[in-house]
């Protein structure tokens, strides 16, 4: 008899051992939460710093400038080509604080599990987070486990923060951009967004399609250690490449212009985007940023990011114009025809014809 | 990647720019017909590399326009109504009814779906067989024949809670309407290459004649136009208006026979109003009366009374070529994406969509 059947036969007072699926009591603070971390979360994540028996992590950090950030993680499905909700959330926090050029510490993670969801699913989420934790050399150091009703949720919502050292004086900011800098985009774009819509509509197309998900904090620490000083970087997450530097491109009071045909774009996510009508510029990234930095530190940026396996395809897309006028990103497009882009109203949706 | 990136070349582009210029003598204004086009014609700048004898104007081929709002709104409707999966392409979704976007009904609740295919819907249809499945059947003939075979599929396996909501539309009639409009500049047309792989091109040669025009069958891709508009330019400069297949790679002469059996045996043409330029004979598909029962506004008594179009929007003039989009004062003023006056705005393949993604800025910087 499998627990599920134990479970749906007559009522009875005992508290349930154990279940392959979540359970509201797993989020009530009794015995089932207190098996659920002991026997999943609390394995997956053990380290000397991780909050056990006690409400807060207790930390030691290195002297000077920390950053900290948070970001939430909804993505469906919760597996997909490439990664899944659990090494997303780790990459992605981690690499919020790589784009501030901090060093990634320790993280905190919660999750909002859907009653109904399989049990086996937080596992290798969870050993998906310990995995990317362990490549990207940070702690996961705290957390919490909530439930909601079946139907309220999603199956899992993963949220991260985390805390990093900033081990330079530098300050990014698109203010301190200057005519001329160069702007380097770190891998091809489009993977991740075109992986997740491929594989939650059940889309199969000849040439498979893996999202690039992946932590970027070590091409960073290493661009910083090669004596770079970027004015600034952002990953190319949510409305993808054209949108982080049409922010840049904004806030910094820039014009900007990169060339189509240096955008690097592989042949499945090209294809992809052509038949549903989508720009690759626009599309998400979870393992991809672009930087401007002073021309005579191009090459050795993109020397030392391609040593990197996330950034191997790190190339020079373009150059900063002008600074002190309006903020626009122009775009060059293979025919020379200049054109500006702009953020995108609402989300990209597929075309009827 | 084939069939793209040697549609893309940028040394075939310039020598067809540079034979464009070789030939004409005289002002000529060229109509490309499909919202896709357009789309490229914008996004690439290939108006700006043409000859500035050459007026490119942008056509009705955009499904997603030219669907009137009183059928948005019966969409709106059917969404709203608790037994119903209402399944629909992406695009659609955010187009204006009289009230609100079927977005905004799915964010009240209701059970909205975007779908690749019509085929998908009949899948949740099986699925779901407590459920009202509707799927918003909108487009040319290039959707038309999918949408049969969902009727057709639906009708074999006996399915009972699936039904489509039909706005279908035809390129030729509305062409016609173009051309005998009173005030008519189009001279010549591209006509919509993917269209004409479903229908072939046989519709094409009474209009050439009749009204004299050159009607060449373009493709989608950079090249593809601008081979499309000097085709055109060699007609008109030589005084020929005939029927001719740039898009031969795609396009056959007779279209796709099976495609065109299976809309026939489903759909029967019927006179259809379209958004911006009213009622059009025989302009579009209905369900025939074998199928009536697939048919959403017959099995769920929807009234269609007609809406009338925002006053400000001049969204027919464009649709017609009598106007281009930033020669509206509410452009990119009191009409933009997030909110549209009308539906020319909304769709990736609107012409006034298209302007303010590509082109709205440099206005911004020349009024500035």
């Amino acid at each position: 008899m499998s627990a599920d059947e134990r479970e749906s036969g007559p009522a009875c007072p005992l508290p349930v051992a154990s279940s392959a699926t979540i359970r509201l009591a797993h989020g009530g603070g009794g015995r089932l939460m207190h098996d659920l971390l002991q026997d999943i979360i609390w394995p997956a994540f053990a380290n000397p710093a991780a909050e056990t028996d006690c409400d807060s992590a207790t930390l030691c950090l290195p002297p000077g400038r920390q950053a900290f950030t948070t970001d939430s993680f909804v993505v469906r499905p919760t597996f997909f080509p490439g990664g899944d909700i659990g090494k997303l959330a780790v990459c992605g926090t981690v690499n919020d604080l790589a784009m501030v050029g901090a060093r990634p510490l320790y993280l905190s993670v919660g999750f909002i599990l859907e009653e109904g969801w399989p049990v086996d699913d937080l596992r290798r989420v969870v050993a998906s987070m310990r995995a990317a934790a362990d490549a990207a050399q940070v702690q996961i150091v705290t957390g919490d486990t909530k439930v909601v009703d079946h139907g309220k949720g999603d199956g899992i919502y993963v949220n991260t923060s985390g805390v990093g050292v900033l081990e330079h004086d530098l300050t990014l900011t698109p203010a301190a951009l200057q005519p001329g800098d160069v702007i380097i985009v770190s891998g091809d774009v489009g993977r991740h967004g075109m992986a997740v819509m491929s594989a939650r509509e059940g889309l199969a197309f000849e040439q498979a399609l893996e999202s690039d998900c992946a932590a970027l904090a070590a091409p960073v620490q290493a661009l910083l250690a090669a004596g770079c000083t970027p004015r600034v970087m952002r990953d190319c997450t949510r409305g993808g490449l054209a949108t982080a530097l049409i922010e840049i491109a904004r806030t910094g009071g820039a014009r900007l212009r990169i060339e189509g045909r240096a955008v690097p774009v592989t042949a499945a996510v090209r294809g992809a985007c052509e038949l549903l009508g989508m720009d690759p510029l626009y599309v998400a990234n979870e393992g991809c940023f672009c930087v401007v930095l002073p021309p005579d530190q191009a090459e050795r940026a993109l020397t030392v990011l391609r040593r990197d396996p996330a950034c191997a395809r790190a190339v020079h897309i373009g150059e900063v114009l002008e600074t002190q006028t309006r903020g626009q990103l122009w775009y060059r497009n293979e025919l020379g025809v200049d054109r500006i882009l702009d953020w995108l109203s609402g989300e990209q949706l597929p075309r009827i014809c | 990647m084939k069939y793209i990136d040697e549609y893309h070349d940028a040394a075939a582009v310039h020598k067809l720019v540079a034979a464009l210029r070789a030939t004409v003598t005289q002002p000529w204004t060229i109509m490309e017909v499909c919202g896709g086009q357009t789309h490229a014609i914008v996004k690439y700048g290939l108006d700006e590399l043409l000859p500035p004898e050459i007026t490119l104007v942008h056509g009705p081929g955009c499904p997603v326009c030219v669907t009137p709002v009183e059928i948005i709104d019966q969409a709106i409707t059917l969404a709203q109504r608790p037994e119903v999966i209402f399944c629909s392409f992406g695009d659609m979704l955010r187009v204006p009814g009289s009230a609100q976007d079927l977005l905004a009904v799915k964010a009240a609740g209701g059970d909205v779906r975007m779908c690749y295919s019509p085929l998908d819907a009949l899948t949740i249809a099986r699925d779901h067989p407590d459920r009202e499945v509707v799927f918003f059947a909108v487009g040319f003939e290039t959707t038309a024949p999918a949408n049969a075979m969902a009727v057709y599929q639906a009708a074999r396996s006996g399915l009972t809670n699936f039904s489509i909501l039909v706005s279908h539309v035809l390129v030729p009639p509305a062409m016609e309407a173009v051309l005998s409009a009173p005030h008519n500049r189009v001279q010549g047309f591209l006509a919509a290459g993917h269209v004409c792989t479903v229908m072939g091109i046989d519709a094409y040669h009474p209009l050439a004649t009749r009204y004299g025009v050159p009607i060449v069958v373009t493709g989608f891709e950079p090249v593809d136009i601008l081979d499309g508009v000097f085709c055109c330019v060699r007609q008109l400069e030589t005084g020929r208006a005939e029927v001719e297949n740039q898009y031969a790679r795609a396009v056959r002469t007779e279209g796709n026979p099976r495609a065109r059996q299976l809309i026939a045996d489903v759909f029967e043409v019927q006179p259809r109003r379209w958004r911006g330029m009213g009622e059009i004979p025989a302009s579009g598909l209905g369900l025939r009366p074998a199928y009536a029962r697939f048919d959403a506004a017959t099995r769920f008594a929807l009234d269609a009374l007609p809406v009338a179009d925002s006053g400000e929007c001049i969204s027919g003039l464009i649709l017609q070529g009598l106007k281009k989009p930033h020669e509206c004062p509410a452009f990119a003023t009191r009409c933009t994406p997030e909110h549209p006056l009308g539906a020319t705005m909304v769709s990736s393949e609107g012409a006034c969509a298209a302007y303010y993604r590509y082109r709205a800025r440099h206005a911004e910087d020349a009024s500035s």
